[in-house]
């Protein structure tokens, strides 16, 4: 029972990241029914972005609270930008050509994010400073929770409320999923669809950067090709949920997380990513839309 | 009757998709406060030079003015806070949102919705007010035809353009959603109606224009429209 406690604890810490991340693909998805290839290698940069702020701070600042906040506020500002201009030039002059065309574009922009960073920061891992968040444990029966876990858990479920609540109760957010349903429809109620899917970006790319640094603060070893693996594990979290659904992608990010932790706690940690596509697979034979997926059937 | 104010003119526009011309130099005007339909059967251009006078389409060539703005270099969005706004065919609402969201989201162009014309909405169409919480894509057809013109009325345009409103219902609908027509145009708002229900359309319509494989083939007030011979046999089914 412990172990099965200890490893739930594990797995949605793990889980709350992937949905951050998954968060940015099915948004992307909802509105350009595209899949964003290059958004975990954005991920990737936000981690070695945010390393290089962390470290420029703490030789000015003392307090570490102060430090990590200021972290993550310039690195989701800069990765939203990159987000934006990545929106900019790989996908708006693909708006109108065949869907194959920006899937092309998307792997060509991941490519070059990957290998942009490697040139930048040079091909070996990356460490984050250990002390950065001070390592507090609490051992509540047994069962041991971190203070950076704790921040991980807390900061992303507000994330996510955050989000959720924008998406669903504002009139952007409104707007946003009136444009993933019909986009000319949402031009005929006056919305400015370009600006729409730039929010999009923003958010999803802000969402990213945050899972970004979590990566780089709880794994410490960040590498510049890491953007590939858990920006797969993120997309299959996402697709578990059901792509272009945002409760769904942070479902398949949690229960991604959790299997993973229960795989490594009684099997193996080698027999993780293996038995995730099994998962994958098993659900997508049951739902092929996904847990939360809309069956698509339309009206004529 | 004093002056009749123009609200849109229409000159010799042009509307292509790749090579092939679907409006082909076309030319109307619709008067402030009047109802204008225009007929054809599919494929004529109609939905084209709707969507063109919205903004989801390019103008291949022409000019549409409306108040003397130019409208063609225009995006959709900016369009629709100049007071035209669109029921466009098929409907098109948003299925996975509620009646009342898509309501509100027809007023997207104005700070807040303004309550009573969302009052209005439901006065107009009762059904929907029974329907506020339920999602659109649950609607009949008939129901989701009042919620699409609803939607594109809470931006309080002048000037409404219907894409066939009544394709699909059945009489009891079509009378109905015709008669909410009247009802919108007395409240001061500039109709224009595409339809292939010509009697219907002529009945309420001040004038009409017929449109032909992309070409305006004829135009009167709408008394001259319905008793003229070439319209009663095309459209009318009433053999000379």
């Amino acid at each position: 029972m412990d172990i099965f406690l200890q490893q739930l604890i594990n797995g949605l810490t793990i889980g709350s990241i992937y949905a951050l991340v998954a968060l940015g693909y099915t948004m992307v998805y909802g509105v350009l029914k595209l899949i964003n290839f290059a958004h975990g290698d954005l991920v990737a940069f936000s981690a070695y972005i945010g390393l290089v702020v962390m470290m420029q701070l703490s030789g000015a600042i003392s307090s570490s609270a102060v430090i990590i906040l200021l972290t993550f506020i310039v690195t989701m500002i800069i990765i939203a930008a990159a987000g934006v201009t990545l929106e900019r030039i790989a996908y708006r002059p693909l708006r109108s050509a065949p869907r194959l065309s920006a899937v092309v574009s998307a792997l060509g922009a991941s490519l070059v994010i990957e290998n942009g960073i490697m040139l930048i920061w040079g091909p070996r891992p990356k460490i984050f400073p250990a002390d950065i968040v001070p390592s507090i444990n609490w051992n509540i029966g047994g069962v041991y929770i971190g203070l950076l876990q704790l921040l991980v858990l807390v900061i992303s479920f507000t994330l996510m409320f955050i989000l959720y609540f924008f998406v669903n109760r504002t009139k952007l957010g409104t707007a946003m999923r009136a444009s993933a349903i019909d986009q000319d429809a949402a031009r005929l109620m006056g919305i400015n669809v370009n600006k729409i899917i730039m929010t999009t970006f923003i958010i999803g790319s802000a969402l990213g950067a945050v899972g970004g640094l979590f990566i780089g603060m709880y794994y410490r070893g960040i590498y510049f090709n890491m953007g590939w693996i858990y920006g797969l594990n993120a997309f299959v979290a996402a697709i578990i949920g059901g792509i272009g659904n945002i409760p769904g992608a942070m479902l398949g990010g949690l229960l991604l997380g959790v299997f993973n932790a229960l795989i490594s706690g009684y099997l193996s940690s080698s027999w993780a990513l293996a038995l995730t596509y099994v998962l994958l697979i098993v659900i997508m034979i049951f739902r092929p839309t996904g847990i939360l997926g809309e069956r698509v059937a339309e009206k004529v | 009757m004093s002056e009749k104010e123009v609200l849109l003119k229409v000159e010799d526009l042009k509307v292509a998709y790749g090579s092939i011309e679907a409006v082909r130099g076309i030319s109307f005007e619709v008067n402030k406060g009047e109802v204008v339909t225009i007929l054809g059967a599919n494929g004529a251009g109609k939905t084209t030079t709707l969507r063109t006078i919205s903004g989801l389409l390019k103008a291949k060539a022409g000019s549409i003015r409306y108040k003397n703005l130019e409208l063609t270099s225009l995006p959709a969005h900016e369009i629709v806070a100049l007071g035209i706004s669109q029921s466009p065919e098929g409907r098109r609402v948003f299925g996975t949102l509620t009646v009342e969201e898509n309501l509100k989201l027809g007023a997207y162009t104005k700070k807040t919705y303004n309550n009573a014309t969302l009052s209005w909405m439901y006065e107009l169409f009762p059904r929907l007010s029974e329907r506020k919480s339920q999602l659109a894509g649950t609607l009949s057809g008939g129901e989701q035809q009042m919620l699409a013109i609803g939607r594109a009325l809470m931006s309080e345009p002048e000037m409404l353009l219907l894409d066939e409103p009544s394709l699909g219902l059945a009489p009891v609908l079509v009378k109905t959603i015709f008669d909410t027509i009247k009802q919108i145009k007395q409240s001061g708002v500039t109709v224009l109606l595409v339809e292939q229900n010509a009697k219907a359309a002529l009945k309420l319509a001040d004038k009409g224009y017929v449109l032909e494989v992309g070409k305006m083939v004829m135009k009167g007030d709408s008394k001259t429209l319905l008793e003229s011979p070439q319209i009663q046999e095309a459209y009318l089914g009433k053999k000379k």
